[in-house]
């Protein structure tokens, strides 16, 4: 069984259908790169997946478990949505990083938030907050960011601060981690920096959705690419075969932008 | 030399009703404002347009007519007289007045403030698991209370010397004693509260300016 099942999302605002009765599986492990051009949908599938949009038709399942689905109307309370988004990471565009904490302090704030909900968090503040702080370090130390650990997002480089980003994101252990254009936001020379970084966790088997305009890091870095346009899936397959040798028209003619 | 003390002994009394209101003013008004802000934010629509118009009421009139309103109104029209008898209730009421206005003018800045952070912020707080109450009190706080600190300085100075208003419903403020003795021939003692303004405007601003810089260790 799939680790994540998506089975027709459909999204409007207003009369524009954003997405088409969308589906998707997705196995542990794996990593998958959707590419398409703007306003293909993209975002907005990812955004639904993380419940930053409410799809208006389908299911999202997970481990098995149905998150969400549009039949269900019960589940769309905010404080069951909060648990539910726990399964899935999202990584900006544009790193929203919370500026007045530092780097340390940005990967750490959202577990200190959930350990206080656990009854004996008083008893074991100090023990949960050293946990938490050594956690952060590692992932930071994983990014490369050690010795940035106390600087505050304006001290670093956009490259440096969407390292940080990953590593908040890795820090609640998601089943899936998703990356909405992570290198769109970056000038080319530091755009390197954040691929070795999902290069590395994809090789590290991490869950991975990865919306990205950078078609050689998909081809190499993902298992399989899926092409969106208009809000359908056009074709999806293993990486290299739709990179190298797409089937449908639309795939080719959006590829050929990219060549050269 | 003894008078001369004694007039600014008196003028110091005056001074000391001004920086009550002063007080009083902000320790109620910066909370309200926020629910003002709130409600001018609301989804519910009709809650947002009466907010709304009860803003523009109050920032489009005088305050020193609100003042008057709010102190003879109620008796006026034959209510129930809520204010004390006497220079307590005339306090009061310049509180009231004041507050009401304060707060108006602080949910703009608040909303400004608010709207201004970005909405990434937010975003990332909810995919991260935070309750709306987290996001707001451990992300955007204290990027609002930054953003809005300089045009918050505006409005506290200008309430500094706005408590001379309260004058105009016989609270004894520094203006008003001044001018006893102007009325007698005596002009220095009015002139001489600029003073009393000057140097409390200016600890104000060394406050205001170490706040700024206390917030200045991040940029958003």
């Amino acid at each position: 069984m799939a680790l994540l099942e998506v089975k027709g999302i459909s999204k409007n605002f207003g009369s524009t259908a954003v997405l088409k009765d969308i589906s998707l599986e997705l196995e542990k492990g794996g990593a998958l790169a959707i590419i398409g051009s703007s306003g293909s949908g993209k975002t907005t599938l990812l955004r639904c997946l993380n419940f930053l949009e409410t799809a208006d038709t389908g299911e999202i399942r997970v481990n098995g478990e149905t998150l969400w689905s549009a039949a269900g109307a019960g589940g769309r309370r905010e404080s069951v949505i909060r648990k539910k988004r726990l399964h899935f990471g999202l990584v900006f565009q544009n790193f929203n990083l919370f500026p007045q904490y530092t780097a340390l302090q940005n990967v750490m704030l959202a577990g200190e938030l959930l350990a206080r909900e656990q009854p004996d968090y008083r008893a074991r503040r100090k023990d949960i907050h050293a946990a938490l702080e050594q956690q952060a370090r590692e992932l930071l130390g994983q990014m490369g960011l050690l010795e940035r650990a106390g600087h505050y997002p304006h001290q670093l480089s956009g490259g440096q601060q969407q390292r940080v980003a990953i590593a908040r994101a890795l820090a609640l252990r998601p089943d899936i981690l998703c990356f909405d254009e992570p290198t769109s936001a970056l000038d080319p020379e530091l755009t390197g920096e954040v691929l070795r970084v999902l290069r590395q966790l994809a090789a590290n088997r991490t869950t991975m959705i990865i919306v990205t305009h950078e078609m050689a890091f998909a081809r190499e870095a993902a298992d399989e690419v899926l092409f969106m346009d208009g809000g359908v899936v056009v074709e999806r397959g293993p990486a290299r075969e739709v990179i190298d040798h797409p089937r449908e028209e639309r795939t080719r003619r959006f590829l050929s932008h990219y060549e050269a | 030399m003894q008078e001369t003390l004694a007039i600014v002994g008196r003028l110091c009394g005056g001074f000391w009703l001004n920086c009550q209101l002063f007080g009083l003013t902000l320790l109620f008004a910066v909370p309200l404002g926020l629910v003002v802000a709130l409600g001018s934010m609301a989804r519910f629509a009709p809650l947002r347009g009466a907010v709304k118009t009860f803003v523009w009421v109050i920032r489009g009139t005088p305050l020193m007519l609100q003042v008057i309103v709010l102190y003879l109104g109620p008796g006026l029209m034959g209510l129930h007289n809520p204010w004390p008898s006497g220079s307590a209730g005339r306090l009061a009421a310049a509180v009231a007045a004041f507050v009401i206005n304060y707060a108006c003018y602080f949910s703009e800045i608040y909303r400004g403030g608010i709207e201004a952070v970005p909405r990434g912020q937010t975003e990332a707080g909810q995919v991260l698991g935070m309750t709306r109450t987290q996001i707001f009190f451990k992300v955007t706080l204290l990027q609002v209370i930054k953003r809005i600190l300089p045009p918050m300085g505006n409005e506290v100075i200008t309430l500094v010397k706005d408590t001379s208003l309260a004058n105009t419903i016989a609270n004894v403020e520094i203006i008003m004693t001044a001018r006893e003795y102007g009325s007698r021939g005596l002009i220095w003692p009015l002139f001489s509260t600029a003073l009393f303004f000057l140097a409390f405007v200016g600890a104000l601003t060394l406050l205001l300016g170490w706040l700024e810089k206390r917030l200045d260790y991040f940029r958003c």
